[in-house]
């Protein structure tokens, strides 16, 4: 056993390590549950994953961008909810279910300029104010919750087209849509950070800021651009919400907030800023759905799986501190 | 006098705008400036200031703690199932069980950082899912009422009726939250431990080489919030007469918000008591005069929100990240 | 000669040795310093200077075998604040102290070391601080926030707070590093008051000429071992030089004269309010223009407006002929300017990132294709080229910048601005941080690009380097160009004297 922490504790640096390591946890996951419930590897599970994780995904990515530019996006759910009320009030503005899909295409639209316009005043804030993104983005999302809660009182929207089941509850060729729609995007947040430019950009102003505007890096259209496309992808995050419980309400997903940190940190981003790729990140929110998939089938709660999360995060930071092989010495008494 | 106002620059801007806002509700709603209001208001507002100065032992220590609210709930749980179980206990054992239950909260947290080197936003992230997820598994979500009488009872330390036979009072919250203002005061102004932790929080390194013991530092900030957790918890449970596993999830960020806003820096070694006081009345404030206001009770969250918003955009909270004159002239 | 009794000796340390994870940072060292002596301890960086302090400290403890004896009494795992109690301070380089406390909290720290409860008596505070300032002659606010001080007063700040504790043997890693020349005079004599009084110096500072000035022996430390102990009596900088590098370093005059280069840079009249005023000076392609001066001379603030980073109230500045008022950086950067900050830690480099990515930050767009993305193949290929074209010695282009020797990342800097085909570089301090012997390297590199036409404004506040490597000097002093210098015609001593007076 100590042999295994301390091999696993190795496996810690170096991008391909850090993959590696969690894919090798996720193996051991995936061994476990089959093994205590057959019900594990069939396909209704792995399709109920399917349709479950992407959700968390894409919030996680979300958050995922202004982790690497040294900051935080704590506004993130509600930007989604925010986005999602929009698309909900243009439909309803045209009929509600009989709405057509241009209507939804418009309410679409409209979302993604609510989440990117949401995004780009957290950026702009934090970039030329120079305010502390954790205390930008918690007012950003005191202030996008109570609009929420002002515009509908509390209450949700329901009743969209039939249409947005196939985005929520579809799925082609075996394949779940939303996994698609997922994939889709987490490729492009790949190619985006580690080939563009701007993504280039996102990493050095994440390390530094000063000095990677005396490289001539633009750092603060850098931060504006990075907090808008984190509300752009939010916006994604509050259609699928809105297809997959076909009701828009202020609160959905509330919970999953600091679980998209968790999943950054499991991912084995920087928490400074300035390292981490969307590769490990996806492993660990695999790890995550594994987790509470298995722990559902065993005959757990979300509750339980919430714990389990948490719990799981502090040992892989453990781990990773490479730290546990000094600790077992002071235990078994190695230690002077 | 300017000098001595110089390292409260935020505070004072804050005591500022906050007047004005006092100023402007007591024209606008004659209720505002009354007895009643006010010590209602503080009522209502001492769990969140029991947070919110141990928060700031951990911000000025240079840490961030997520896990605080619902460490609270944790703590309520066990104390009124261990209280029950002894018999029902009293205050003395309320704030043992409690206060200990707290440090043991924040201790582990304190050595999840420290003896693993992994920093504070990822362990209380964590512990903060731990604790919530096994508190809502083992209570089931069921909350707790039959709790202990003197627990639930109403405690006023100042009663005093007006003419209109409107009752003023201050409940036992308020005299337990003035103690830990006064006692983190004293800590962290007034002690020698309070200056290390500033000066960890300032510069870990140049602490560590002055031999500041980091380990005890870590300890000591996050086991006050941990008494902190305690303490809140203690006193929320007399305020609603019961034991709630999830009410106070989700507050952990509002007393972020309000302690920042107060001049807590984010990254350690800077913040005061009052500047923390300041960040939580001026939400707790602004709250209460929308609501005298007949304001919507749905638009109070958009307005703070707002209000958060615009202080610090033309403050400039943090001045970090702008280019500074690196000398002065010779 | 006969051995001094123990007592004599302020500190000894005899075969100490400490290693981090492979890395032998000090093999077997011996080193002595007598009560009351000014001792200076030279090396390159990296050489062991700063872990030998931190051993004596207590911040790291020694390898088991080694002896340490402070006052003539061996000690043996000591704590920092035991060292303190036995009247040992120092006064670290990177000065170690607290941004945001107040002036006499910083000086007056150390008592409120320790986890035995007190209170804290701010007035005493206040009036013991103020009574080592008084020591040193100086006034201050104290209850000002020390971030709001500039470095200087720090600087002072450090040294007070190791008087405070009555201290018997003072470490001063850098003290003068960035001071202007008042200020180390200033320092210097503080240096010689406290070692009149009986108190033991151990001076670490890469200017070698204050070092011989100051001190009284030099223990010379390399690559963590011992060179050598010499008394500075009749020492020389060129032999304390090749002592810590290993070879020789000689210096000459390169000045040439270019009257057919075509003029690439000019500014008349340029002022900015509080910094500098009524500036005017040419550089010509090929030509290395020196500007010396004091710090707090505007030096650096003309280098931030020449880059955009700040704009000029009045004046003119003109690029090959055109008018140029850059209004960004990145407009500089365009124009063909490039500018080697002087604060390579924080803003020249960013020590997280690969030495890759610092190398192509500055040519993104030239690395992007047409499909947006970055070519990882054109990026690998700068890169190298880079590294070989300036002889960067690392490991893998994808290590961490900060794995480098100093040196070898201030070419790295060189590497991303060159990337950018420069028409003028200005290199601010360009050796802060870089050892006696990777100096030649970074201007050897100077000279050569000097050659190929490109035009070079070096700024630097040590008089020798703007005498062997450029082709005209300028004194620079209260913001003002005061002469223009050809360094045919003036000497080192002279040019000194005058940037001095």
């Amino acid at each position: 056993m100590t042999a295994l922490l301390s091999r696993m504790s190795r496996i810690k640096t170096g991008p391909h390590g850090e993959n590696l390591g969690l894919l090798a946890m996720l193996g051991l996951l995936v061994l476990l549950f089959s093994l205590a419930s057959p019900r594990f590897l069939t396909g209704a599970n792995l399709g109920s994953m399917g349709f479950q994780m992407p959700l968390l995904g894409l919030l996680t990515l979300a958050m995922l961008a202004p982790i690497l530019s040294g900051g935080l996006n704590l506004a993130i759910v509600f930007t989604a909810n925010i986005c999602g009320l929009t698309l909900a009030w243009t439909i309803m503005q045209f009929g509600g279910a009989e709405a057509g899909i241009g209507a939804f295409i418009l309410g679409c639209a409209l979302a993604l300029l609510v989440g990117a316009l949401a995004g780009a005043a957290m950026g702009a804030v934090v970039a030329y104010v120079g305010a502390h993104p954790i205390l930008v983005s918690l007012a950003m999302m005191i202030f996008l919750r109570g609009l929420g809660e002002f515009l509908t009182r509390g209450g949700d929207i329901s009743g969209f087209p039939d249409y947005m089941r196939v985005l929520g509850h579809g799925s082609l060729i075996g394949i779940p849509v939303p996994l698609i729609l997922f994939g889709l995007i987490a490729l492009g947040w790949h190619v985006l950070l580690r080939r563009t430019p701007h993504g280039f950009s996102v990493y050095m102003t994440g390390s530094n800021m000063r000095a990677a505007e005396y490289a001539g890096l633009n750092a603060k259209r850098t931060l504006v651009l990075i907090y808008m496309l984190s509300g752009v992808l939010c916006a994604i995050a509050g259609i699928l919400m809105a297809a997959r419980f076909n009701s828009v309400r202020v609160g959905h997903g509330e919970a999953m907030l600091l679980i998209t940190v968790l999943a950054c940190f499991l991912g084995g981003i920087d928490p400074f800023g300035g390292h981490g790729r969307v590769a490990p990140v996806i492993i660990a929110l695999v790890i995550l759905q594994v987790l509470s998939s298995g722990l559902n089938l065993i005959g757990a709660n979300q509750h339980l799986a919430t714990a389990v999360w948490g719990l799981f995060l502090i040992a892989v930071m453990v781990l990773r501190s490479g730290r546990l092989r000094r600790l077992i010495d002071v235990f078994s008494g190695k230690d002077k | 006098m300017r000098d001595l106002l110089r390292p409260y620059k935020i505070e004072l801007r804050l005591a500022v705008v906050l007047a004005l806002i006092c100023i402007a509700l007591a024209v606008a709603a004659p209720q505002f400036a009354t007895l009643p209001n006010l010590t209602s208001l503080l009522n209502n507002s001492a769990v969140n200031l029991i947070w919110a100065v141990g928060l700031l032992v951990v911000l000025i220590a240079g840490g961030i703690d997520i896990s605080f609210a619902v460490a609270s709930s944790v703590v309520q749980y066990i104390a009124a199932k261990l209280l029950i179980s002894v018999g029902g206990g009293n205050w003395l054992l309320g704030f043992l069980f409690c206060g200990s239950l707290g440090i043991l909260l924040g201790l582990l947290n304190a050595w999840l950082i420290h003896g693993f080197r992994i920093i504070s936003i990822v362990v209380t992230i964590a512990t903060f899912n731990a604790f919530f997820g096994l508190l809502m598994f083992f209570s089931g979500g069921r909350n707790i009422y039959d709790l202990p009488d003197w627990w639930t009872a109403r405690i006023f330390i100042f009663e005093y009726e007006n003419a209109q036979g409107i009752w003023s009072e201050l409940t036992l919250s308020v005299a337990v939250m003035i103690g830990c203002v006064i006692a983190t005061w004293a800590l962290i102004q007034r002690s020698n431990i309070g200056r290390q932790l500033y000066a960890f929080g300032d510069n870990p390194e140049g602490a560590r080489r002055a031999g500041v013991n980091i380990a005890v530092m870590q300890g000591v900030a996050f086991g006050w919030m941990g008494l902190m957790a305690g303490i809140a918890g203690l006193c929320q449970v007399n305020i609603v007469k019961e034991v709630v596993p999830n009410a106070l999830y989700g507050r952990e960020l509002e007393v972020l918000a309000a302690v920042v806003l107060g001049g807590a820096r984010l990254g350690g070694g800077k913040g005061t008591i009052l500047g923390c006081i300041l960040g939580v009345m001026f939400v707790a404030i602004t709250q209460n005069g929308l609501n005298l206001l007949g304001v919507s009770p749905f638009a109070f969250q958009m307005i703070i929100g707002a209000a958060i918003l615009i202080a610090i955009s033309t403050s400039n909270i943090d001045l970090s990240l702008r280019p500074r004159r690196k000398e002065a002239r010779s | 000669m006969t051995p001094a009794p123990a007592e004599q000796f302020a500190l000894r340390l005899h075969k100490v040795s400490k290693a981090f994870g492979g890395v032998q940072a000090l093999n077997q060292v011996d080193f002595e310093v007598r009560a009351g002596e000014v001792h200076c301890l030279a090396g390159e960086n990296g050489c062991g200077k700063s872990t030998l302090i931190k051993v004596v400290t207590g911040v790291h403890q020694p390898e088991q075998a080694g002896l340490i004896e402070l006052f003539g009494e061996a000690v043996d795992r000591i704590t920092p604040v035991q060292a303190r109690q036995r009247g040992v301070s120092v006064i670290w380089q990177d000065l170690a102290l607290f941004p945001h406390m107040s002036v006499a909290e910083n000086i007056a720290f150390d008592d409120l070391v320790g986890l035995r409860p007190q209170s804290v008596r701010y007035r005493e505070m206040v009036e013991r601080s103020g009574e080592v300032l008084s020591r040193l002659g100086v006034t201050m606010d104290l209850a000002a926030p020390l971030n709001d001080l500039p470095i200087a007063q720090r600087q002072v700040v450090a040294i007070a707070r190791a008087l405070m504790n009555d201290a018997r043997l003072i470490f001063m890693d850098e003290p003068t590093a960035s001071l202007t020349q008042s200020e180390t005079d200033r320092l210097l004599d503080i240096v010689r008051k406290l070692s009149a009084a009986g108190v033991a110096i151990v001076f670490v500072s890469h200017r070698l000429a204050e070092v011989l000035d100051i001190a009284e022996r030099v223990t010379v430390v390399r690559d963590g071992n011992l060179v050598g102990v010499y008394p500075t009596e009749g020492m020389t900088q060129a032999r304390l030089g090749e002592l810590m590098t290993g070879h020789l370093i000689e210096h000459e005059v390169v000045a040439r004269d270019l009257p057919d280069a075509d003029v690439v840079f000019e500014a008349k009249g340029l002022s900015r309010q509080g910094e500098f005023a009524d500036v005017s000076f040419d550089i010509r392609a090929g030509e290395v223009l020196g500007l010396t001066g004091l710090i707090g001379a505007g030096r650096t603030e003309l280098a931030h407006v020449m880059m955009g980073l700040r704009p000029a109230d009045t004046g003119e500045m003109r690029l090959e002929g055109a008018s140029y008022r850059p209004g960004s950086i990145r407009d500089a950067i365009k124009r063909g300017l490039a500018y080697v900050s002087e604060d390579r830690l924080s803003l020249g480099l960013l020590q997280k990132q690969s030495i890759a990515d610092n190398t192509v930050i500055s040519i993104l767009q030239k690395l992007t294709t047409a499909t947006g993305l970055i070519s990882d193949r054109d990026k690998a290929a700068t890169v190298n080229h880079w590294i070989r074209e300036l002889g960067v010695k690392i490991g893998s282009p994808e290590d961490a910048i900060s794995t480098l020797s100093g040196g070898n990342q201030q070419k790295v800097v060189l590497a991303k601005w060159l990337a950018t085909e420069p028409r003028l570089l200005i290199l601010d301090s360009p050796t802060v941080g870089v050892d006696v012997g990777a100096r030649a390297g970074i201007f050897r590199i100077v000279r050569t690009l000097a050659e190929e036409g490109l035009a070079i404004l070096l700024i630097s506040d040590e008089v020798t380097e703007v005498m062997y490597h450029s082709d005209r000097i300028l004194h620079m002093a209260d913001g003002r160009i005061r002469q223009t210098y050809d360094p045919r015609d003036i000497t080192v001593p002279q040019l000194e004297e005058r940037i001095y007076a």
